[in-house]
This record gives C-alpha cells, structure tokens and sequence, in this order.
C-alpha cells in the first residue's frame, strides 16, 4: 500500500501530462497537476533542510573528521533560516503597511539581503574563481600528447583557446579573402583561427551533440514509461515491494 | 631548467594565473571585437521588434556564475530599454531575484525617461518561483496559475503590463540568460519548442555546446560565455553609438582582456607541460 498509492499517483499524473499534448481538453488537467508539481517542489525545500539537518547532527555527534564545518553550516544555515523567515529589517510593504511582514525578504538593507551581498555573493563567485587556478595547474601536469587522440583534442583545445579571444584574430585576421591556387572554394581566410574555431563547433561538435542529445531523449522515454508503469520503481527509495 | 619545471610547485602557477587575470583587469585593456554572424542574429532578434514590444526577460544564474553572464544580462536589458520594450522579468533559480535586481537597476538609472517610476506599466519583476520545468509549462499555458503576484506582491490583474496576459506565448520575445538547470535548455523544450516562441539565450561556455544543436528552428540564435557578451556589447554599440560613453557598457569587452591573457598562460602551460613530458620520454622515464 505505502508504494501502490505513490506508484498510481505517478502513473495517472504522468499519463494526464501526456494527454495534454494530444487532447486540448486535457490541457487545464495538466495545468492543476504542474500547479500541483510546483506545491510538491515548494515542501521539497523542507525536506532538503531537514536532510541537510540529519546528515550534518550526524556528523557532529558521531565526531566525524571535518565535524567542525558541520557545525560551521549548521549556524550558518539557522543563522540564514532566522534572517529570512523572520524577515529582519524588511520594512512593510506599502500596499499592506499594517502587516508587518509583508515585506519582501530581500529587501535592500535587510539582515538577509545584507548575507547574501556580503557573504553568499563574494564566497560562491570566489568559489566559481578558483576553477581558473585549478584549470591552469592541470593544463601545465595532465594536458599531454600521449597519444594520437590526446594530440587531436590538444590541437583542438588550442585552436578554439585562441580563436575565442583577439588573438585569433591578431595572428591570423591578416589572411587574404582570395581564392587558395587550384581552389575555387577555399579561401585563405577560411584558416583563421576564428573561423576554424567556428568550423569545430558547427561541423563537429553540433552534429555530436545533436546524436548525443536524440540518445539521451529516447532514454529518458523509455525511462519515463518504466516508471509510470511500474516497471522502474528505483525512484521510490528500492526495488523491492513493501 | 627542466629539472626545475618537472617539480614546479603549482603555487607559482597560480600566481602566474592571478597576474594574468588581475593585471589587464585592473587596466581596463580592452581589444577590438567583430559581432560573429551568430551574435548579429540574436542582436537583430531584440532589434528588429517594433518598439515597446513586450520581451520576458529569465534570468536563472547565480552569483558564482555572475561573471560570465552578468555582462550579458545587462547587454540584453540596455538592447530591449534602447527598443523601449516593456520588460518582464522572471528566475527559476532562488538567488536570481539579485540579479533581475541588477537589470531593474539598469532600467531606472540609465533609462529614466522610459522606466523610471514606470514599475508595472514598461516593467514587472515576477521574481522566483520554485517548481523548475513545472513552472516553465505553467507560464506558457497559464501566467497566473504559477504567479498570481509580482515579488512585491501585487496581483498580476491589477497590473498593467500583465492583467491582460494569458501566457508568454503572447510576448514577442523571450530572452533567457541561464548557467545550467533549470535553464535555457528547459526554456527550449518546454517552452519555446513546442509553441514556438521566439526565443533566444545567453550561456556559459560549458553549456554552449549543448544549445548547438536546437539553432536556428527551437532557438532563434544564443550568445555564448564572455566572449560572445563582448561580441554582443560591441553590436550594440555599433548600432547606437551613445552607449560607447557608457563604461557599464563594456563589461564584457573589458572582461576579453584578461580572458586573452589567461589562454594565452594555459597555452603556454600546455607547451611547457608537453615539452617536460616529452624529455622525460626521452630519458624512458615513460614506456
């Protein structure tokens, strides 16, 4: 019974949204269950606090090594949750100044605006930043012609590099629009780095995205149909009937 | 020499990294940029809408991804304020309501004449609403079944720009500046696609290669990473050339300096590296 009702409310859902592709009069049902859907994604927040609770006490009171950044994000996440819930320093909205609280939480100057500019902002573009450091280290350690298609892709990689800034264009913009000899078609232009960097995403990496892309939408049908017949049910936590 | 490069400690390539990045960021070098036939596409997208068309504006990215999209987002709102279109913005990503905040900002200070004080009438902030792909399908069948509100809480209905907006299938443009999911292929699938709406996007350089293949019948054209923002910048201040005083303007040209110097560091990386790998080759340290 705990897995027959998720299971059926999966399936009739499913099969309504499916519906409303082909029967205009399924529309409106597809809007109530994606109305529904947006609800359930709402309590979703709820359960990953109560997840991000669970694993980081359980860090703590089993003395993990690292159980001081558990802590560390514990206050930080109650620190957050207060701010925002409690609306510190949001000022009333002007169309009800008789609620308190009917500000916007984000409101300029408030406790949580002020730990999102001067705390969440510069942490996670520092974080994002770090990604050029670390790239730069395994370009110089790994990035090496071993073999035949490590020099492909390391001959690739240092045409788009180039041909995506004004170097590309600096060394090789001076290349004349004339006919190659014995070419009709082939331009001396046509090696510009820009140009060849523009060649490797449009004849060789949209058509390998594009079968890549198909692969995975007949997967995900195939997946999506397991699962609302019933045959998938991995979705519910196992296997295994209850 | 060799000997020296084969143990480099990797804390002088990353101060090597920081001087490649801080230095022509802190000069403001900036470096000529020709609109790819790509970016002109998306540029005539915006452009070529009769004015005070009505354009939505998504912005799903965070700040950790400010930095590539920012410039973008910004080129895009000064190209529809240029246009006069009337603005609807929106996230699907909880720390996007900053960055619509950011384009808001835009509207006022730069364009006061057409937006400023004019909150609701050429520009409504529908700020964020969770549900990812559930709130894409909603607001192209049904606005108000996903936002009944603005984010300062006003019903949609008593709304100029929106009282009379069945969905976003009536808009003509939808814009969407994304770093990843729920984002700009989700706007494709969900949105765009199956009711062809007139859309177009700006990525990060990650995710450029998956929005290939959707251009030109689901995507009408796509801006990718920085270096596409400056191509775009560049269009627009081509075609209106009071935006060339604007220094805010350029963000992306200005950012094209200290990507031209940080690839030309990985490149140079990759060469050393080949070169330390192929001599210990020679000296069969490697079968």
């Amino acid at each position: 019974m705990k897995r027959t009702i998720p299971l059926f409310i999966s399936a009739v859902t499913g099969f309504v949204l499916i519906g409303t592709a082909f029967i205009p009069k399924f529309v409106d049902w597809g809007n109530d269950a994606m109305a529904w859907f947006n609800i359930l994604a709402a309590f979703a927040f709820i359960l990953g606090g109560g997840n991000l609770l669970k694993m980081q006490l359980q860090k703590i009171s089993s003395q993990q090594p690292g159980w001081g950044y558990a802590a560390v994000t514990l206050i930080a996440f109650f620190i957050t949750l207060v701010a925002g819930l409690f609306k510190i320093g949001v000022y009333p909205n002007v169309n009800a100044a008789q609620l308190s609280w009917s500000g916007d939480f984000l409101q300029e100057g408030s406790f949580f605006w002020w730990l999102y500019e001067y705390i969440y902002n510069p942490l996670s573009a520092t974080m994002f930043a770090l990604l050029a450091f670390y790239i730069s280290s395994a370009a110089f350690r790994a990035f090496r012609a071993k073999n035949s298609e490590a020099t492909v892709l390391l001959v690739i990689a240092v045409i788009v590099l180039l041909g995506r800034t004004y170097a590309g264009e600096w060394l090789t913009g001076g290349l004349s629009d004339e006919n190659i000899l014995g070419f009709q078609e082939v331009k001396y232009s046509d090696f510009s780095l820009p140009h060849l960097s523009q060649i490797i995403m449009d004849v060789f990496t949209t058509p390998g995205m594009r079968a890549i892309t198909i692969g995975i939408a007949l997967g995900v049908a195939s997946t999506s149909l397991k699962v609302l017949l019933g045959v998938d049910r991995s979705y519910l936590g196992s296997d295994q009937e209850a | 020499m060799l000997n020296f490069l084969q143990n480099l400690d990797r804390r002088w390539i990353f101060l090597l990294m920081l001087f490649a990045v801080a230095i022509p960021l802190i000069s403001g070098i900036t470096f000529p940029e020709k609109p790819s036939k790509e970016v002109m596409t998306v540029f005539h997208a915006v452009d070529d809408l009769p004015d005070g068309s009505n354009v939505v504006l998504a912005l799903d990215y965070d700040p950790a991804s400010a930095g590539e999209l920012q410039p973008m987002a910004s080129a895009f709102t000064r190209h529809c304020a240029i246009k006069k279109h009337n603005i609807l913005f929106m996230t699907l990503w909880p720390q996007g309501v900053p960055m619509i905040q950011n384009s808001v900002d835009i509207l006022e200070n730069e364009y006061p004449e057409t937006y400023k004080g004019k909150y609701g009438v050429k520009y409504v902030n529908l700020g964020f609403r969770t549900g990812n792909e559930g709130v894409i399908k909603l607001v192209v069948e049904d606005l108000k079944k996903s936002y009944s509100t603005d984010i300062k809480s006003n019903s949609l209905d008593n709304i100029p720009l929106t009282k009379n907006l069945k969905n976003i299938q009536q808009v003509d443009l939808l814009a969407n500046v994304s770093a990843g999911y729920p984002g700009s292929k989700e706007w494709v699938l969900y949105g765009s696609a199956p009711f062809d709406i007139p859309t177009v996007v700006g990525c990060t350089g990650v995710q450029a290669p998956t929005m290939l293949p959707y251009i030109p019948k689901q995507l009408i054209g796509m801006i990718a990473a920085i270096k596409g923002a400056a191509e775009y910048e560049q269009a627009i201040i081509n075609a209106y050339p009071e935006l060339e005083k604007n220094p805010k303007a350029k963000q992306g040209l200005i950012r094209m300096g200290p990507q031209l110097v940080a690839h030309l560091l990985l490149i140079s990386l990759i060469f050393l590296g080949n070169v330390i790998y192929f001599w210990e080759r020679k000296q069969g340290l490697y079968r």
